[in-house]
């Protein structure tokens, strides 16, 4: 309710900057430094002091619950760097819309963002069907999309940067210490059936057969299951599991049968006493439904956890919930969607311009330092991030115990060879 | 000196017009849908919007559809998505196909399929892909085969008298079923992702600003072409046994007309409709996905009938287009609050307007135009055939 009617306001502003601007150009001298004429050459929305920007999730239909993290994330840090001056001296301004959930309303509000607004950049989409709908209008039109979610990989556009991670980076080094440290030897993979999970499931499957085969012989997959979204019945499965009764039960559930999964789990006897799991798909946001006593002494495989201890996530949890109130979580996808504008402004300023080109161009090797879940760097060619993967054990407050972080910063590989 | 060969092509004219107009009124109120979509919105639109109306121009296709076989012929589908998809996703397996190139798939571990199956793990094209190598007969498709599933869903319930709610909930099912069929799937159909990244008809893009203005067009003149043939067939004794199985059907029965092959007729009329629609569609989207041929997308167009006014072949156009508009218009104003202007304009029509925008013509505008008109001349003739379709809305 309330950014609502300061966007009214903000618009207004930004039509009145317009016609001042128009109006007096020829006499006052806007943005000494950065003139308008040179850092925007593409026709974008970018006045001498402001610089606008779209911002596209769903916020009504069933995966607004997933997105508003990312929604609030991203004004957070908008906001900051705000207050910090903004980018090349202009104040970031927000256009939102909403793709309210489904894939044609994502592209139609794409395009308006982009053709009708000329917005600098999109912050947006969460799950891959709204970035498959948008993408080819981001190519086609020439814009930057900023993608926070962890996804099945097998794509590496120049208009899209992807702050989450993509399948290797979060599943390879996952395994290798489910392997280590939990004596994993047979695996049972699961997932909600569509292109993230089966993908994802793809490269575990090799990764075991090839790679930990190679150092113990036991190591074998016991079974492979998909479900379809929003299913809630998994009993059967369970008795499947019992019967098998592998070392590593593997999940990639996601959205809303979460909740009827681990709570099923728990009835039929499978807890963290007798069984290990490790999820990759199962964040503080999904564990605000589930549950966090359904889950407890489970694993995930992320890339951040709200309870990180570091002096960065710390401050940065807190003006999360200054801002969004006490009670808000922040899971994996929310810290990577408060790292695209950053990234964003870093890139801007080191091209000196907004075109997205140039921006383009700028991201290669651009470091965040202090960034929430620790330093990630954006790769040379990809457009995704370096990043450390980090093993968390879920505790019955629903938070996660950070159990290991890995010593490498694991290279994002879209097209992993001998995956495929 | 009338040459009488002359005379028999007016009198043909004559009965065209008849069929096709009714009356003066009728090709004035023709002659402005057409004014208004062909001239007057690409001269007033940007080509984003003029895109979006052509998007808004495709559900109307489903909604005229629905005038006839629920406003005409009594058969509420909740289920229209289904036919509209099944037009949309020929088309898009078409064009799919033509962007899957070997070339542009080089990454792909089987270049030349579409990405989608590749990462599906599918090696080979599915056979069924095969006739969408050819632009004629995915055209022929686009029109066979909703007819054809539109056949084989309704031809025994039809024959077994399945009729009104019972029916409409078939069809919701039938819709749910084709959405779990192509979300399962994913190989074959894309799943929820649909099929995305469409780029060129026959080597011609179609994400240009001049494409999208020729296939505006072209879809305007394909869904002026549909209300013109779906009014003739009204007017043809076909239609007024459709119109009369409605409201008596017992009576239509002891007179002695098959009822169920009218029934399935219309259905699988109604059915290729959409799937124009639906094919129109994925050309000026550039994609298609399973989200346009769910429950929900079904009842949206039963929405665009009732705004419009059920019975009116024209209130479905203009149904869908302000439903869409103010769809649109609501989210890019409120976009967190959107859905509840949008839910409010609708309780609005359904208390006040349970005949929607044609209600409103008839009951008031008309009115208006026979005052003034009959000041200044004689009345044209009150048309007793639209008289009968007011009392018959409700």
């Amino acid at each position: 309710m309330m950014h609502k009617t300061n966007q009214l306001k903000r618009k207004l502003k930004t039509l009145f900057s317009v016609f001042f601007l128009l109006s007096s150009s020829s006499f006052v001298m806007g943005n000494e430094e950065f003139p308008t004429a040179e850092v925007c050459k593409t026709g974008l929305a970018v006045t001498d002091d402001t610089v606008t920007v779209g911002q596209l999730h769903s916020i009504t239909g069933t995966m607004a619950i997933s997105e508003t993290g990312s929604v609030e994330a991203e004004r957070l840090a908008i906001k900051q760097i705000n207050d910090m001056g903004g980018v090349l001296g202009r104040k970031i301004e927000i256009i939102q819309e909403d793709g309210a959930s489904d894939w044609p309303t994502f592209a139609e509000k794409s395009k308006k963002l982009i053709i009708q607004d000329k917005v600098a950049c999109v912050f947006g989409c969460w799950t891959s069907a709204s970035r498959k709908a948008v993408l080819p209008i981001f190519e086609k039109e020439n814009n930057m999309l900023y993608y926070p979610t962890f996804y099945e990989g097998l794509e590496a556009s120049k208009n899209v940067v992807y702050t989450g991670q993509e399948a290797v980076q979060q599943i390879l080094w996952g395994l290798d210490w489910a392997y280590e440290n939990l004596g994993a030897r047979t695996f049972y993979l699961i997932g909600s059936d569509y292109i993230w999970p089966r993908t994802s499931n793809k490269i575990a499957r090799n990764h075991i057969e090839r790679f930990l085969k190679k150092k113990d012989s036991k190591c074998k997959v016991v079974g492979e299951e998909y479900y379809p979204l929003g299913h809630t019945n998994f009993r059967s499965l369970i008795n499947k599991v019992k019967l098998k009764k592998p070392d590593l039960i593997y999940s990639i559930v996601v959205g809303g049968s979460n909740v009827a999964w681990y709570k099923q789990l728990k009835a039929a006897g499978i807890t963290s006493n007798k069984y290990n799991l490790l999820t990759i798909s199962t964040t503080e946001d999904e564990l605000l439904g589930i549950g966090g006593e359904n889950a407890e002494g489970f694993y995930a495989c992320m890339k951040y956890f709200q309870s990180q201890k570091n002096p960065n996530n710390q401050a940065f949890v807190k003006a999360f919930k200054e801002m969004w109130g006490e009670d808000s979580v922040i899971g994996d996808v929310t810290q990577a969607a408060y790292l695209g504008p950053w990234i964003w402004k870093a890139a801007v300023e080191k091209a000196g311009s907004f075109d997205i080109d140039n921006v383009h161009a700028a991201h290669p090797n651009i470091e965040l330092p202090d960034a929430p879940e620790g330093y990630v760097r954006v790769h040379e060619t990809n457009q995704h991030l370096y990043s450390r993967a980090k093993i968390g054990k879920i505790t019955k407050d629903g938070q996660f115990e950070v159990m290991a972080i890995s010593d490498d910063l694991i290279e994002p590989d879209p097209f992993p060879k001998g995956y495929q | 000196m009338i040459n009488p060969i002359n005379q028999a092509e007016s009198s043909f004219g004559k009965v065209l017009y008849e069929r096709l107009f009714k009356n003066k009124e009728g090709l004035i109120a023709f002659a402005i849908l057409a004014f208004v979509i062909l001239i007057i919105f690409p001269t007033v639109l940007s080509p984003f919007r003029l895109n979006l109306t052509g998007k808004y121009l495709c559900y109307a296709f489903a909604a005229v559809g629905l005038v006839m076989c629920w406003g005409n012929a009594g058969i509420l589908c909740l289920g229209q998505g289904l036919f509209f998809g099944a037009g949309g996703y020929c088309m898009a397996m078409f064009l799919k196909l033509e962007a899957s190139d070997p070339e542009s798939t080089a990454i792909q571990s089987t270049p030349g399929i579409p990405d989608f199956m590749d990462w599906n793990q599918v090696t080979e094209l599915p056979w069924f892909w095969n006739p969408f190598k050819s632009l004629p007969l995915t055209i022929a498709l686009i029109i066979t085969l909703p007819a054809l599933l539109a056949y084989i869903l309704s031809v025994f319930y039809f024959k077994g008298r399945v009729s009104g709610v019972v029916f409409a909930i078939l069809t919701q099912s039938m819709v749910a079923c084709l959405w779990y069929f192509i979300v399962g799937n994913q190989g074959y159909f894309g799943g929820i992702n649909g099929i995305t990244d469409l780029k060129t008809l026959k080597g011609w893009d179609i994400r240009t600003e001049d494409a999208h203005y020729l296939l505006y067009y072209l879809c305007c003149f394909l869904l002026l072409f549909c209300i013109l043939l779906s009014r003739y067939i009204l007017s043809t004794r076909l239609g007024r046994v459709l119109i009369a199985q409605r409201d008596k059907e017992m009576r239509v029965r002891f007179s002695g007309y098959n009822i169920t092959s009218f029934r399935i007729f219309i259905f699988c009329f109604a059915a290729v409709v959409s799937s124009i629609g639906g094919a129109m569609f994925t050309l000026q989207v550039g994609f298609m996905s399973p989200n346009l041929i769910g429950i929900v997308p079904s009842i949206d167009m039963v929405i665009f009938t009732a705004v419009g006014g059920r019975e009116s072949l024209l209130g479905a156009v203009y149904g869908a287009l302000a439903v869409n508009a103010a769809k649109t218009a609501f989210s890019e104003a409120y976009a967190a609050q959107w859905l509840f202007f949008y839910g409010a304009t609708f309780i609005v029509i359904v208390l006040y307007l349970p005949k929607g925008l044609a209600g409103i013509y008839h009951d008031h505008i008309k009115k208006w135009i026979g005052k003034s008109m009959s000041s200044s001349k004689n009345n044209d003739g009150e048309t007793p055939a639209l008289v009968t379709e007011e009392k018959n809305a409700e």
